[in-house]
């Protein structure tokens, strides 16, 4: 597979006798004739190395024309050579001689394979900055030239881009020359060197004079925007941004805007929906006037796009098209021209567009103020809090703290209740998690007690849902909670329903009370934990279920570092010993994990230092001592552990898993 | 015999023999292409092996004509099927007309003749006329059944009535044509909500079938018709046109895609200065697919297409046509669709070498350098198309492929997954292959030893350890000498892994040593020391194994041969998503204009 056949030097040729100065070559050669190509690729990931050993002379002498001429490999190997080679000037001597990468690097760079031939461009143009203007011209720039009129359109394409980075730094001669190179580049005959050259137009016009930018790229620009590809199309749009950006507003009028207003109203759909995705961009490049004039009422066409794809594209642009919109009159252009088409599009079809809008409709209240807030967007927000799409009311939910700054959250709050607690029941677990994930933010907003009146059984009853990624978000969402509300709050509301579950008759809901001790300990600080937490978790130890026991066991290892060396001496340790002698192997395994640490920490704590300060704080810095081997979550370890994967849980989450696709 | 076989290619010749049209061309030059091309009817064509038959003793000959893509890809049976609320249908937008009030008008049939060219023409006019499907499917419903019936009627007209096709007939009917058809297709939508998955999802059909359908009948019907002459129609079915076809292949809708490859296969066949553009355009798309976008829904249809293109190659092959092969169909093995057009893919190459032998090296070097890492079912479908190829191969061509090839043979029959270790071993059944391992035993033997012999007890699998017991028996068969030769070595090379294992680090170390004797080695820190390789091997027979093996060799070779299904459906869906019967029952009910496409005979 690696045709490696040395140039003139077998492996052995230098190995044992007396010149050395070849090993380092011979045994790459040897190396890259490995049937295996993960060494293969170590080899030439070694390759910096090989240089070292050789040294500046020989590498240019010996090893690079090894690399240009025997490297036929798996694409893998020629990517990993394509990106060290980029780095490789220093290796051969130093910009004086980085043209000597040249070769190995324009072969690659024909290659077919498209992340190769990428990676071999990004090396060229890291290694033409490092070239002195005379050998830019002598070698870099001929190689361009070569490139651009390979019979192949890999090299082709490839040449595209490479003009931006030698045209600043060549004479006025050879500018013209690269000029005329990009020129039939962009009317290639294969579509692919057409889209290579529109993606690359914008970057090479920023580095031309004024002049040539009017009088050269302007054409190509207009002549990509009309190819009858739309994928080449569709690339001339990102390059429209650049290009508004050189001009004057005269010449962007002039110039630009027949072909940008053409783009907006492209029978296909794609360059319709590039418009849409980049028009922030083209708002800022073609300045206030234009966007007035133009882009306004193009906006307005896209958001009645007939296909959903552009519609959600421009949907997604509407918060930061109004915000680019100078102050002077903003209000009322958007009071005028933006918002009775949003309001269309609360209703749309599509489920992406109305969820596009979502995610950013809240930002418009900042920029309208409150009482435009209160009469016109207020009434769309409760629409979409009470669309039948889950993602829409998520979206809305999630940026409530846009509105919250303007108007107070609870013009919402009557609406929103019902929102959440139809999310917080949904079938789907992935929009349960989705919704337990903005509870924190919600309670800081909503307040303790809203929340406590209406929320907080939620939270409990996600504690015992059926899906045990549900469970766990539950778990942390507690701790969140109890950061925010301290821990009285937590004595009083949470802990004890907690701990009644530990009666539990169902295993799961029993291990999910030591989750949530686990989870809420560290919150709640050692007076809580060692009274009411602590004699549950102790108890549980009895529990006839295995999974609970060795759970007892990481439990108690979790929270040591917690409780003081009096609970630990006369209550944990006792404990986990009698753990220690269980019949299953993973309690045992567990147990014996735990007592270590927890010896670990009594011997600590014989030292008389920090041991009062401890309790209350938050102990996760001070446990990297104490606990150096990873603590209990890491649950790889158990030997037979995975006999104990809860058979019922488990399967249950990957098979929704697997079907839902949420995004 | 099937030697000769190979060497004759009848289909083209029989076509001709079977249904020779009147009148088939007037447009002088080509005429073999054209009388190659013209029959005009679906004819049952000698109905071609689904697949290669029981191993013979000797080289198989291919069919003659290509796969033809299946219509629905998702085997209906498993997974529940649903209506669903939403039907599986949008549309493109048709640029809808604005004055949508068709009148009725009288029939062709019973108008007076030399008034009916000027009605035939009012007709196509009026169809050009479009309708909304999807927003408003009640829509103009009586304007639609007009539209509807005159299609049907034209059809009917086009097919049965002579000399209608007259000179003002051609721009009117290309017009009609592209004003109802040739539209940006829409986006892909998935109601699940991920993206399109073309080996799994079902399409979503086209909501305007109803007249695209007819209009497609239409063309084609038009295309085929007797007195349809190239020469006139090439002023309007120019490279535009086909451009603007060629677009549509992406339609998610087979039925749509069913359609248009009949009809480019007949623009192909009758438009012989299209060819060479029509070729150069689809490469195009080719291109883009393989290294932009991978997603392309039309690959099959292509590739079948062009598997009649190939058959029709004259020899010796234009260099034009082996860049092709190296440049294009190879590079389509690589990307992850590959199981939505394999069998039309694999057809393409095995063609290609039936007509030139001395491409096999360069074919099955690619096909190694794509090989799949990691995606098994893709594994198995190249073990299938090796086998074509070798099926084919001739023996001064596999002596120069046979060590790399094995190889990689080496490593399937070793692979954990033990359907492609199974599709492997399979090999050994083959005859012919089997000949040419035995005639090149001394070459072959030793590469693949060490594979089967390792796995003769390790492999999880007890399926594999049969067949493999059943391979190893036919080397010890085929060469006993050659055999012992290659236990005695396989016990040696054991013992020197671990030396050489040892060497190589040594090796490193010194290159290490030596560049830290660099001045500059502090600045080029090198990377990190990559894991060590460690080899997968856990259990692996030692060597006094081997006199026992050769004792089980003989009672465990199990009769394999036996029990070996052929046609074992090696791919599985990734899910059983719930299915629509609304689109299955559409997809069903679509009749295909021609079952399988005829070789176009090349120009020369």
């Amino acid at each position: 597979m690696a045709g490696a056949a040395g140039p003139g030097t077998g492996p052995g040729a230098a190995r044992g006798d007396g010149d050395d100065s070849l090993y380092p070559i011979a045994v790459l050669i040897d190396e890259l004739r490995n049937e295996d190509v993960q060494l293969r690729l170590n080899s030439i990931k070694k390759l910096s190395t090989i240089a070292l050993a050789l040294g500046v002379e020989r590498t240019r002498t010996e090893l690079l024309p090894f690399l240009t001429d025997t490297i036929y490999d798996e694409d893998e190997v020629l990517l990993a050579l394509a990106e060290q080679l980029g780095n490789f000037t220093g290796l051969v001597g130093g910009p004086d001689f980085a043209h000597c990468l040249l070769p190995p690097l324009e072969s690659l760079a024909t290659v077919e394979e498209t992340v190769v031939r990428d990676k071999a461009v990004e090396s060229l143009r890291q290694i033409s900055q490092e070239h002195t203007p005379v050998a830019l011209e002598a070698h870099f720039v001929p190689l361009v030239k070569r490139l651009a009129s390979g019979d192949w359109f890999t090299s082709r394409t490839s040449a595209c881009g490479l003009f931006s980075v030698c045209y600043p730094r060549a004479s006025n001669a050879v500018k013209a020359e690269i000029r005329q190179h990009f020129r039939s580049l962009c009317s290639d005959d294969t579509p692919m060197v057409r889209r290579a050259a529109a993606s690359k137009l914008g970057e090479f016009a920023k580095v031309l004079e004024l002049d040539s930018v009017k009088s050269e790229i302007v054409p190509l620009f207009t002549n990509l925007a009309s190819d009858e590809q739309d994928s080449v199309r569709l690339l001339a749009v990102e390059a429209c941004v650049s290009i508004a950006q050189l001009l004057s507003q005269d010449d962007l009028e002039a110039l630009v805007m027949p072909t940008l207003r053409q783009a907006a109203e492209d029978k296909s759909w794609r360059v319709r929906y590039m418009v849409a995705d980049k028009f922030s961009e083209l708002q800022k490049a073609v300045g206030p006037k234009i966007t007035l004039n133009d882009l306004i009422p193009a906006f307005q066409n896209l958001l009645k796009d007939c296909e959903a794809e552009v519609r959600a594209a421009a949907a997604h642009k509407v918060k930061e098209l109004c915000e680019n919109l100078p102050t002077e009159g903003r209000e009322t252009i958007i009071m005028n021209q933006i918002l009775p088409f949003i309001k269309e599009l609360v209703s749309d079809t599509n489920q992406h567009v109305k969820s596009a809008l979502a995610s950013v409709i809240m930002g418009l209240s900042t920029i309208l103020g409150k009482e435009n807030t209160i009469e016109h967007l207020l009434p769309l927000f409760l629409a979409q809090l009470k669309d039948e799409c889950p993602e829409v009311r998520l979206n809305i939910i999630s940026n409530l703290d846009c509105v919250n700054e303007v108007i107070g959250i609870r013009q919402l709050s009557q609406s929103l209740l019902p929102a959440i607690v139809e999310l917080a029941e949904d079938a789907k677990w992935r929009v349960r998690l989705a919704i337990i994930e903005y509870m924190p933010l919600l309670a800081g907003q909503l307040g303790v007690e809203f929340f406590d009146e209406k929320l907080n059984s939620l939270c409990m009853a996600w504690l015992v849902d059926h899906v045990y990624a549900i469970r766990e978000a539950a778990t942390s969402n507690l701790m969140k909670l109890v950061q925010k509300f301290g821990t009285e709050w937590a004595q009083n509301t949470i802990v004890p329903k907690v701990l009644v579950m530990a009666n539990d008759p169902n295993y799961l809901h029993r291990m999910t009370t030591l989750f949530c001790i686990n989870a809420l300990s560290e919150a709640c600080g050692q007076e809580i934990t060692t009274k009411q937490m602590l004699p549950i978790v102790l108890k549980m130890a009895g529990d006839q279920v295995a999974n609970v026991r060795f759970n007892v066991a990481k439990s108690l290892q979790k929270i040591g570092p917690i409780l003081d060396t009096d609970a630990l001496q006369e209550e944990v340790k006792p404990v986990l010993q009698k753990l220690g002698q269980d019949e299953d192997m993973d309690v045992k395994y567990f147990a014996q994990e735990a007592i270590s640490a927890v010896a670990q920490r009594l011997t600590k704590l014989d030292f008389p230092v920090k041991d009062n300060e401890e309790p209350s704080a938050p102990g996760a810095d001070k446990n990297h001592f104490l606990r150096p081997r990873g603590p209990g979550e890491d649950t790889g370890k158990g030997p037979a552990h995975q006999l104990h994967v809860n058979t019922r849980d488990t399967p249950a989450q990957l098979e929704i898993a697997e079907l839902v696709h949420f995004s | 015999m099937p030697y000769k076989l190979k060497k004759e290619k009848e289909p083209p010749k029989l076509a001709k023999g079977t249904a020779k049209p009147s009148s088939s061309s007037k447009d002088g030059g080509g005429e073999s292409t054209d009388e190659a091309q013209a029959q005009s009817q679906p004819q049952p064509q000698p109905q071609p092996q689904p697949q290669p038959q029981p191993p013979s003793s000797n080289k198989r000959p291919s069919n003659s004509t290509p796969p033809p893509t299946q219509l629905s890809k998702i085997k209906y049976s498993g997974g529940p099927q649903i209506v669903k609320k939403e039907r599986r249908q949008s549309s493109s937008r048709f640029n809808l007309s604005k004055n949508r009030e068709l009148q009725k008008l009288p029939a062709l049939k019973d108008s007076p003749t030399q008034e009916r060219e000027e009605l035939f023409i009012q007709k196509l006019r009026q169809c050009c006329v479009l309708f909304d499907f999807v927003s408003d499917p009640l829509s103009d419903l009586k304007f639609k059944e007009v539209k509807r019936a005159g299609l049907n009627e034209m059809v009917e007209y086009i097919t049965h009535s002579r000399d209608v096709v007259t000179e003002a007939i051609y721009p009117e009917a290309v017009t009609m044509f592209s004003v109802n058809l040739f539209r940006t297709l829409p986006p892909s939508s998935n109601p699940t909500g991920a993206e399109f998955d073309p080996e799994e999802d079902e399409p979503t059909l086209e909501a305007a079938w109803p007249h695209l359908q007819l209009v497609y009948e239409f063309f084609l019907r038009f295309l085929e018709s007797p007195d349809f002459q190239p020469n006139i129609a090439k002023k309007y079915i120019d490279q535009k046109f086909v451009l603007a076809l060629l677009d549509l292949f992406d339609s998610e809708d087979p039925r749509e895609r069913d359609f248009l490859k009949t009809i480019l296969h007949r623009i192909y066949g009758k438009f012989l200065g299209l060819r060479a553009y029509i070729r150069r355009q689809i490469n195009h798309i080719f291109y883009r697919f393989i290294y932009e976008t991978e997603h392309h829904n039309g690959i099959a249809e292509l590739l079948e297409i062009l598997g009649s293109i190939i058959n029709g190659f004259a020899l010796p092959l234009k260099e034009e046509h082996k860049m092709f092969l190296i440049r294009v169909l190879l590079p389509l093995h690589k990307v992850k669709s590959l199981s939505v057009y394999h069998p039309q893919l694999a057809y393409c190459v095995v063609q290609f070498l039936e007509k030139e032998s001395s491409l096999t090296e360069p074919v099955i070097v690619g096909l190694l350098k794509f090989w799949p890492k990691t995606h098994s079912p893709k594994e198995v479908m190249f073990l299938n198309e090796l086998e074509e190829i070798l099926d084919v191969i001739e023996p001064s061509e596999f002596s120069k492929v046979m060590e790399p090839l094995f190889r990689q043979l080496a490593k399937c029959v070793s692979s954990p997954h033990f359907q492609v270790a199974e599709r492997a071993l399979y090999y050994w059944n083959n005859e012919y292959i089997m000949s040419l391992i035995s005639d090149n035993a001394a070459r072959v033997l030793p590469i693949m030893f060490p594979a089967l012999y390792r796995n003769s007890k390790s492999h999880w699998n007890k399926t594999i350890h049969g067949l493999i017991y059943n391979a190893l028996k036919l080397f010890m068969e085929m060469n006993q000498k050659l055999f012992d030769d290659c236990t005695q070595q396989y016990k040696a090379e054991k013992q020197k892994g671990r030396f050489r294992m040892k060497e190589r680090e040594e090796m490193w170390q010194k290159i290490e040593e030596l560049a830290r004797l660099n001045p500059q080695y502090p600045m080029f820190r090198a990377p990190p020391p990559l894991p060590p390789v460690y080899s997968m091997e856990t259990e692996t027979p030692t060597a006094e194994d081997i006199q026992l093996l050769k004792r089980t060799v003989e009672t465990e070779a199990v009769q394999m041969l036996k029990d070996i299904k052929k046609e074992k459906v090696l791919l599985r869906r990734k899910s059983e998503l719930p299915q629509d019967v609304y689109t299955i029952k559409a997809l069903e009910a679509h009749k295909r204009a021609e079952e399988f496409l005829t070789a176009s005979q090349e120009a020369l």
